[in-house]
């Protein structure tokens, strides 16, 4: 029997944030209801310190430990620093909606780090026992955030679908794996695109478990069929958590998607990139199309995350075709791109909902941003740029990341899809657009003046204006995105 | 036939009538009863293929633990089984064509040589002193020490998201503050009304 002691140096930032974790929950025994503040710092310290140490310990390499199970390369540690930095803004963001509906207990903060751990654990997993672990860790905090608000029975509804569905898509993901193991007779990543390589899978098999794996994940990024807790789970939970849902989950489901995906069965990428070809072309459609019908901007925002995971994917079914690999890297840096710049749209539009909303009121209608133009001049033109960004409006970073994807489908000669993906965001503007209108010609409906803290409106600002800034330089990103991919893969 | 087939025969016709009774029987204490009935044949099963420690620990937690609970829980709670079982007759024309339909096409996809017996040879049989809970403890401590310590986070999880859910504060929790109770006088605790005698 022989023990190897594990290299624990790459995992030092999960292992500090447990840590943190569990002295937090201690203090809370400790410090009464009114020193609730010192929770929520200690949390974004514990925030800051795992990015620290992240940067520390980022050294370029593709480091394995625990038995090749843990992995550390340059895509694990800059996901990572975005995870840290989006729940950081996150927290933020929620304080006061949270003290106001006196939801700001030490639970909410540290379900929100387990929820961080796992989607670290996620990023960084090498093994499908870990994959599925660090899933089920971040989805049973996000399961228990959503319920967090006990009195509200839509929450408490949103909560148990989104429980029941994602048991449902872990199963799916589960049998995947299980079939995967059964075609490669392994569990680690690397093993299986080495049997796959080789030729040694049984490749009905492989297909057979390919299919559920693709419809497990189809579900954690919320793709057309597997779309329908999206709407109800935005609108139902409290606006501080659909914000948490919507901004650094989606990073660790593209980690996730490019871990199965791409680094386990890259040798049958044709096969799945037929499978989510089809799922992004149903997402584009049906998330922009039934968006427009929303009176409610949580649902409209809900179908549009669905619309913009379909545009992510066309960068992910474009790293290879008929044979060719050679486009993989761009692909795969234009879906992520997207990924990146989606999270920091999505986080400044919940942002402003957060901002407009005060106690006993939920500003999640549309008519609630009338007239926001007369009310307060710079939050309507911070959420004009992130609507114009998000409809893909030139000179905004989402611009740039619908160019960069569509830029990749065109590489691969897939001309209709691309011509279908600018025809439904064509669709997809009216809905943005529109919340712009609202907010400069029509009257307001509510005239309350809007009361936030310095740190939640200094944080808004700095989103909005780096939506607007990364568009006018979207080398910065982008490059950062292709050099972190490039020396993963 | 070898002894081993006809028990895992016999084992596996006990565990699909268990299982088909688990969802059809009217009672739900008989369900769970019968899935305790389902768990302890498929531990029959595992025994079968040498993985002792793994039969005897489905059989105490799941058995033993588990659904020990399970029980308590269904028969404390008012289920309505008329309500539960509304449209059952009505919905099982569809249900069992679409599970047929599944099955056929399933079917299709698994006979044939990749799914078939031959594809899974038996494993070959252990070596003599050989012990399978010492093994698998030698990897769950060692090996998969990583995955071992994440899922204790996800118990600390599930802690942490029961604690928040069902705590109640504020109006309706009832507790005792002992600095009020050790600081109380004679005088609060019993007071005296005056109060006109009434006359029968």
């Amino acid at each position: 029997m022989n023990f190897v002691m594990p290299d624990f140096f790459p995992a030092a930032a999960e292992i500090f944030l447990l840590g943190m974790a569990c002295v937090i929950l201690l203090i809370d025994l400790v410090v009464g209801d009114s020193k609730r503040w010192l929770i929520a710092m200690l949390t974004q310290v514990t925030l800051v310190g795992c990015a620290a140490i992240t940067v520390y310990t980022a050294d370029g390499q593709v480091v394995l430990t625990f038995n090749n199970m843990f992995v550390d390369d340059l895509l694990a540690d800059f996901l990572k620093l975005l995870v840290y930095v989006s729940v950081a803004v996150t927290l933020i963001y929620s304080r006061g909606y949270l003290v106001a509906r006196a939801l700001d207990k030490a639970e909410f903060y540290l379900l929100a780090l387990f929820a961080t751990l796992g989607m670290m654990v996620m990023i960084s997993a090498a093994h499908f026992v870990t994959i599925y672990l660090g899933l089920e860790l971040m989805s049973l905090s996000l399961y228990a955030m959503v319920a967090l608000d006990r009195d509200s029975a839509r929450a408490t509804e949103a909560a148990m679908k989104y429980f029941v569905l994602g048991a449902m898509a872990s199963g799916f993901l589960l049998y995947g794996m299980s079939m995967l193991y059964g075609a490669t007779g392994t569990l680690e990543i690397g093993g299986v695109a080495q049997a796959i390589y080789n030729g040694v899978a049984n490749e009905k098999v492989l297909v057979f478990g390919l299919v559920f794996i693709v419809s497990g994940l189809a579900f954690k990024l919320g793709l057309v069929p597997f779309h329908m807790w999206i709407p109800d789970v935005y609108q139902g939970a409290p606006t501080a958590v659909t914000l948490f849902i919507g901004s650094a989950p989606k990073l660790a489901a593209f980690a996730m998607t490019m871990r199965l995906l791409v680094y386990g069965m890259f040798e049958v990428a044709e096969q799945w990139q037929l499978m989510l070809m089809v799922m992004a072309v149903l997402s584009m459609a049906l998330g922009n199309l039934a968006a427009i019908a929303q009176s409610n901007l949580k649902r409209m925002l809900a179908y549009s995350t669905i619309s913009h995971m379909g545009y992510m994917l066309l960068g992910l079914i474009s790293g290879v075709a008929s044979g060719d690999k050679h486009f993989a890297l761009n692909a795969y840096s234009a879906a992520m791109y997207y990924t990146v710049a989606y999270v920091m749209m999505s986080l400044g539009t919940f942002g402003t909902i957060l901002l407009l909303s005060r106690a006993g009121f939920e500003a999640e209608h549309l008519d609630d941003f009338k007239g926001l133009n007369q009310r307060s001049p710079w939050f309507a033109a911070i959420m004009g740029i992130l609507m114009f960004s998000m409809a893909g409006v030139p000179f905004f970073i989402g611009f740039f990341a619908k160019f960069s994807v569509l830029l990749a489908v065109v590489d691969t000669q897939n001309y209709w899809l691309a011509v279908t993906a600018v025809f439904f965001a064509l669709i997809g503007a009216y809905y943005y657009l529109r919340v712009v209108k609202l907010m400069y010609f029509d009257a307001p409906t509510d005239t309350a003046p809007i009361k936030a803290s310095l740190d939640m409106r200094l944080m808004l600002s700095a989103n909005g204006l780096a939506v607007a800034l990364l568009g006018i330089f979207p080398q910065t990103v982008m490059g950062l995105c292709s050099f972190a991919l490039l020396r993963s893969l | 036939m070898e002894p081993k087939t006809a028990i895992f025969y016999v084992l596996s016709a006990i565990l699909v009538a268990a299982s088909l009774r688990v969802i059809t029987a009217k009672n739900p204490v008989h369900a769970v009863l019968f899935l305790v009935l389902g768990f302890f044949s498929a531990g029959g099963l595992w025994l079968t293929l040498q993985a002792e420690f793994l039969a005897i620990v489905l059989v105490v937690v799941y058995v033993g633990a588990v659904m020990v609970l399970f029980l308590f829980v269904v028969m404390m709670l008012h289920i309505d089984v008329e309500r539960l079982r509304e449209g059952f007759w009505s919905n099982l024309p569809v249900a069992i064509g679409v599970g047929l339909l599944m099955v056929f096409e399933m079917a299709l996809v698994l006979t044939g040589r990749y799914f078939g017996a031959d594809a899974l040879p038996e494993p070959a049989a252990a070596a003599a002193g050989y012990s399978n809970t010492k093994e698998i403890g030698r990897v769950l401590f060692s090996d998969y020490v990583y995955p071992f310590e994440l899922a204790s986070v996800v118990l600390l999880v599930a802690i942490v998201a029961a604690v928040a859910l069902t705590k109640r504060p504020g109006k309706d929790k009832k507790e005792q503050n002992v600095r009020k109770q050790t600081a109380v006088r004679s005088d609060e605790r019993l007071r005296i009304v005056a109060m006109p005698s009434e006359k029968e």
